[in-house]
């Protein structure tokens, strides 16, 4: 489904920035892939680069989705094509409603694919589902869109919109940290419960307890902008008892 | 002193000033003599330009104002059906209609509502109701103030509303002022009055709308009295078409404990100014004054806001918010005097801008002039930009850029949308919002800049 090919990626306007260092990555359909690694590593970046946020300026390599590259593609066009990216810091925007913006949102997919827009009542229906589902407080999500959203409620927001949006593939960018155990639960829950054959996840996490309840296919271990490992679920495990210094080291005595 | 400049423009309304004296025997002599005063220091005054030295009007250019020619004469033709095309309407309120100065009794939509007495400053002024004569020009006209003092001398019709005490009034009062349609440029003194008594609740919208193509010159008056323990809720909507000129005055004197709340929603003309002035005369008085501005093309928009404590325990709290394009130019002047015996005074002053070109430019100055010592006061003013990470946000989801930018515009308008609650009035501003915006973003060149 993604391939990600040699990618280098550095800050737009800033020379001597690359943060992504030659990533490769293959995510099969059906699958799920968690990326860790240690602070400032480049999983953020990897994900709003996959995304098309234009802060970074790809200077390398390609990323294709079904085979095709998506380098070119504007954010909207690449949401289109079914990625989501759940935000590790979901942006706060006064004014606008959740309802009414997911509303858009599913409006411009369909249009995009020439399909029928879901009606309002229909829409409201699955909106107060995934609601409930999500344990947003049904007040919060009438008032802005993550404004005055405690860490939590903004991550839970996320999932909301994942959940509402159905995407093909699911960028999760620390959607599990700040959140308590049933806050936890419930991402989790939302994300076995979206897990199909014909669904990819990028988990990206610093914690192995969200990966006891996901059950990850493939772990990357992400280092100064280039995988250095990749394993099993027990790859998770090792990292939380060990660490990642061993991987510093070695990419350190590599750059 | 040097020579003075000699006042601008007066000669263009001297003719007309002239032969409305010469017409009007029948007025009684209190009206002549107001009239006459405000035309002596209108006199004096002349138009207000930046060349001379005047601070209040230095960021506003009158030139092309001073430059056109208006004829004067009230009561042009206009229908209902116009008029709820234009703005916004709804058949509960009780509606003064006034076509280009002139009450329209065929045009308003009055019901008896117990209570209420609205309808023409003329008959107001001539059957001598209330307190018209000592009420009248009192809060305005009688000042050092260019377009206050023309529009006095000019004074001939308007709305007059009179509110007896201990009536409060579920629906609003809307008080359209219309110019006709008619193809020439005039100039108009739309006039109101408000008589609120004591312990009286009402809402009340002044609407300004324009039906003509061609440059018009409005310098509305308002002059509200608010009586012990009222609460008058306010809006204003102005709608004037983008080559006129509408200089507007309100003033404000509340009594105790009264409450006064206006939102203001200004998006039309080709030079807009809206003049606030409220008075806190008396403890426990407390005023919001909010609004919200528009402007794109060459518009420019000038909110000067003021609010004077004169005496203890009083609040205020003025915020404004301005959407910016194009080549427009805004200006929001938020000033409050807080006086010696004004103690325990609390006052809030905020203007936020969004701007959405280079070309767009925004000077706001909230100001405090304190003589007391116990004040609570906090004043602050931003203009920004569409933020780029937002933006993103809201791409990432799938929303084109584009429909994206139209959200965000929105979204910072809609906390002052909000406040606009009568549902008919509420769907109108919001209906000209979502008009307005895609003309605002066509003139957009700065989105993306965190
Ligand atoms: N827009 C940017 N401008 C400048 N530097 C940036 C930018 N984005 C990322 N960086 C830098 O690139 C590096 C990688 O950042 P990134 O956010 O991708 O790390 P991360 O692996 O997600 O870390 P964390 O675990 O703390 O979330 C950091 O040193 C960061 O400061
Ligand atoms: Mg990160």
């Amino acid at each position: 489904m993604l391939e990600i090919n040699n990618l280098h990626a550095s800050v737009v306007d800033i020379e001597n920035s690359e943060i992504l260092k030659g990533i490769n990555l293959k995510v099969g359909r059906g699958e799920v892939h968690a990326i860790m690694g240690p602070n400032g590593s480049g999983k953020s970046t990897l994900a709003n680069v996959l995304m098309g946020r234009p802060d970074y300026l790809v200077t390398d390599g390609d990323v294709t989705l079904e085979g095709e590259s998506i380098l070119e593609l504007r954010p909207d066009q690449r949401a289109h094509l079914g990625m989501f990216l759940a935000f590790q810091y979901p942006a706060e925007i006064p004014g606008v409603r959740p309802w009414q913006f997911l509303k858009a949102a599913l409006d411009s997919k369909a249009e995009s694919r020439g399909e029928d827009k879901m009606s309002v009542r229909n829409f409201s229906k699955l909106f107060d589902e995934k609601v409930e589902a999500v344990g947003i407080n049904p007040n919060l999500v009438k008032r802005s869109l993550n404004e005055g959203f405690s860490g939590g409620e903004k991550k839970r927001n996320e999932m909301l919109q994942l959940e509402v949006l159905q995407p093909a593939l699911a960028i999760l960018d620390e959607t599990d940290s700040g959140l308590d155990v049933d806050a936890l639960r419930i991402v989790a829950e939302g994300v076995n419960s979206m897990r199909s054959p014909e669904r990819s996840f990028i988990v990206v996490t610093h914690y192995q307890r969200l990966l006891n309840y996901i059950t990850p296919d493939v772990v990357h271990i992400l280092v100064k902008g280039k995988i250095v490992k990749t394993g099993g679920p027990e790859l998770a495990l090792e990292v939380e008892k060990d660490g990642y210094q061993e991987y510093l080291e070695a990419a350190g005595a590599n750059a | 002193m040097m020579l003075a400049t000699p006042p601008v423009a007066v000669e263009k309304f001297s003719g007309a000033y002239e032969s409305l004296v010469a017409g009007s025997s029948d007025v009684p002599e209190w009206l002549k003599a107001v009239r006459q005063q405000g035309w002596v220091t209108f006199s004096e005054l002349g138009l207000p330009t930046k060349r001379r030295g005047n601070e209040l009007w230095k960021y506003t250019n009158l030139q092309p104002l001073a430059a056109a020619d208006f004829a004067y004469s009230i009561g042009g033709s206009v229908t209902v059906d116009q008029i709820k095309a234009a703005g916004p309407w709804d058949d509960v309120w009780n509606t003064v209609v006034v076509v280009d100065g002139k009450f329209s009794a065929e045009l308003s939509n009055l019901h008896d509502t117990a209570g209420l007495d609205a309808g023409s400053l003329a008959e107001a002024i001539s059957t001598g109701k209330g307190d018209i004569e000592s009420q009248l020009a009192s809060l305005a006209g009688r000042e050092e103030y260019a377009f206050t003092a023309l529009s006095t001398a000019f004074i001939e019709d308007g709305a007059y509303l009179a509110i007896a005490d201990g009536t409060e009034l579920e629906q609003p009062i809307q008080v359209v002022f219309v110019t006709s349609s008619d193809a020439e440029s005039r100039a108009s003194y739309p006039r109101l009055v408000v008589d609120a008594g004591a312990n009286t609740s009402i809402v009340l919208i002044e609407t300004y709308l324009n039906l003509s193509g061609t440059a018009q010159f409005a310098a509305p008056v308002s002059e509200l009295f608010a009586g012990d323990k009222s609460t008058i809720r306010h809006y204003r909507v102005q709608m004037e078409n983008e080559t006129s000129f509408h200089l507007s005055t309100a003033r404000v004197r509340q009594m105790g404990d009264t409450n006064f709340i206006s939102t203001t929603f200004s998006v039309g003309a080709s030079i807009a100014r809206n003049d606030v002035h409220t008075l806190l005369d008396a403890p426990g008085a407390s005023c919001t004054l909010h609004g919200l501005y528009m402007t794109s093309g060459s518009q420019q928009q000038d909110q000067e806001i003021s609010t004077t404590h004169a005496k203890p325990g009083c609040t205020s709290n003025q915020f404004y918010k301005g959407i910016l394009s194009g080549k427009s130019h805004a200006v929001f002047s938020g000033k409050v005097v807080v006086m010696r015996d004004a103690q325990k005074s609390d006052a809030t002053q905020k203007d936020l801008n969004l701007l959405l070109s280079r070309g767009a430019e925004i000077d706001a100055k909230p100001s405090l002039e304190i003589y007391a010592d116990d004040v609570t006061a906090a004043h602050g003013a931003t203009a920004g930009h569409v933020d780029k990470d937002t933006l993103f946000y809201l791409q990432s989801r799938g929303v084109d850029e584009e429909a994206a930018k139209a959200i965000l515009v929105r979204g910072f308008a809609e906390e002052m949308l909000n406040e606009f609650e009568p549902k008919a009035l509420n769907d109108f501003v919001e209906r000209i919002t979502d008009e307005r915006i895609p003309v605002l973003l066509q003139q957009s060149d700065t989105i993306g800049t965190a």
